[in-house]
């Protein structure tokens, strides 16, 4: 990991001294030729050695795998809370620990997963989104090769969640990548399906990846909840039609003045 | 005698109006309920769609959930400030090519559900309001259920949905770096052409009409 760091750093660094934002590109990817090479790499990695893969293993009977994913889920769950509390959600925090007690326990090590039957709700935090909590900004975007999207605050984040991820502490190496290797396939498996989607509506995969990526992340660090813009391009419904009929349907309500479902922040 | 048969004409439709505002109206959230839940007794039952059949899928979604879709708002967000400088020919080819990708992406997807529960959660807006969101969860094992929520706009008496937001991520507003980029490097035009190669290459079949 050690080395991840010092890369993403250089990167950094070099971004900076080459101010390298060219002319047109998106304001928040400035190294993006770099990043669309990585983007290569990852999808003929993915190709022809990962979805490979997951594809076999998908073949296995269902409550293996939600038997599997559980699994992985359960162990994950003590960082999740470590976050929530890290982000001053003591309820959330104390929530994940009582579904990591009760399905390593009830749950038979977390292959069943009683608590969301009670009613604990799954949670999904980790240390770049309590960072963005914390107001830390994004960086710049980043490709890191096989992880995928990223950014240099989520990049330089993983470091943490590494260190801190119950797989990691197996001393023996043979074990822990196997294991890990097997939960990377078990969330790649997952996605079956749901992968081609981003082939058949991107004009630009990359780029729509991108912008899926910075969504994606803003929602998860507002929990799905995040504060509504104004959305500026909207203004002007120029062809009219929609907004005539909607002002006419509710004469006297200002759509700006009207509280828009900004449940802010939990 | 004739300013008061207009009077009268003018209550009447007005009367007519309310009498059907009030008539109907479905709340955004039984919308949604109710056309995912036909949606999904059909997917349920129809061994094609399971197995890839998309032009089931398109057919299906063409008329089941198209009629409450506002795809000129959903163009107009995915453009967005270009969408000023495009003509009204353009404006109405762009929303027809935008409409085909949205449904085959989003057919095709259909044909990958398999028995998840969704979760409909309660409506939180005010009776007022002509622009909400309804939320809803997709359970999943392992994971943090994926939240979908369908942004709707009230049109005259009906909601009719413009934007929709897999896991916090706009279908919509999620095009609009790209689709500028293709204005930038070659006008609406480009665009629109973009959109038809794209089109063209997921359904050889569809691109003919």
């Amino acid at each position: 990991m050690a080395a991840g760091h010092s890369i993403l750093l250089a990167l950094g660094l070099a971004c900076t001294l080459a101010a390298c934002a060219g002319p047109g590109g998106h304001p928040k990817d400035p190294l993006e030729p770099m990043n669309r090479a990585t983007f290569r790499f990852n999808e003929t990695a993915d190709k022809y050695v990962v979805r490979p893969v997951a594809e076999v293993y998908d073949l296995a009977p269902l409550p293996v795998k939600t038997g599997v994913a559980n699994f992985f889920g359960n162990i994950g769950d003590v960082w999740i809370g470590v976050n929530n509390l890290l982000q001053g959600k003591v309820v959330d925090g104390l929530s994940d620990g009582g579904r990591f007690l009760l399905n390593s326990t009830v749950g038979l090590l977390g292959v069943f997963d009683v608590a969301t039957e009670i009613g604990l709700e799954k949670h999904d935090e980790d240390l770049g989104q309590t960072l963005g909590r914390w107001g830390v900004g994004d960086g710049p975007y980043v490709v890191l090769p096989l992880l995928g999207s990223s950014n240099v605050r989520d990049g330089l984040s993983l470091i943490g969640d590494f260190r801190f991820d119950p797989l990691m502490q197996l001393e023996d190496v043979g074990a822990r990548n196997s294991v890990s290797g097997l939960r990377l396939i078990s969330r790649r498996a997952a996605l079956l399906g749901a992968d081609t989607a981003a082939d058949e509506a991107a004009l630009d995969k990359y780029g729509y990846m991108r912008s899926f990526y910075m969504q994606y992340r803003r929602n998860q660090i507002y929990d799905g909840q995040p504060p509504r813009e104004k959305d500026p391009d909207d203004e002007d419904a120029d062809d009219g039609k929609s907004a005539t009929a909607t002002d006419a349907a509710a004469p006297g309500i200002d759509k700006s003045s009207s509280p828009d479902k900004k449940e802010n922040l939990e | 005698m004739k300013r008061i048969t207009s009077l009268f004409a003018a209550l009447i439709v007005g009367l007519g109006i309310q009498f059907s505002a009030a008539a109907n109206t479905v709340a955004p959230d039984v919308l949604v309920k109710s056309v995912s839940d036909d949606v999904i007794a059909i997917v349920r039952q129809d061994k094609a769609i399971q197995s890839g059949d998309t032009r089931k899928a398109v057919d299906l979604v063409e008329t089941k959930v198209l009629p409450y879709f506002d795809f000129a708002h959903m163009t107009r967000l995915a453009v967005g400030k270009d969408w000023k400088q495009a003509s009204g020919d353009q404006k109405t080819i762009l929303t027809q090519e935008f409409k085909t990708l949205l449904v085959r992406t989003y057919s095709n997807a259909l044909t990958k559900y398999r028995n998840q529960q969704i979760d409909f959660e309660p409506l939180k807006a005010k009776p007022e309001e002509t622009d909400v969101i309804v939320r809803t969860k997709v359970r999943q094992p392992g994971a943090k259920p994926v939240q979908i929520d369908y942004n709707l706009e009230k049109q005259g008496d009906n909601w009719k949905v413009y934007d929709v937001l897999v896991a916090g991520v706009s279908l919509v507003t999620n095009y609009r770096d790209e689709f500028g980029q293709e204005v930038r490097a070659g006008g609406i035009d480009g665009l629109i052409k973009s959109l038809k190669d794209k089109n063209k290459q997921i359904d050889p079949a569809a691109a003919k009409k």
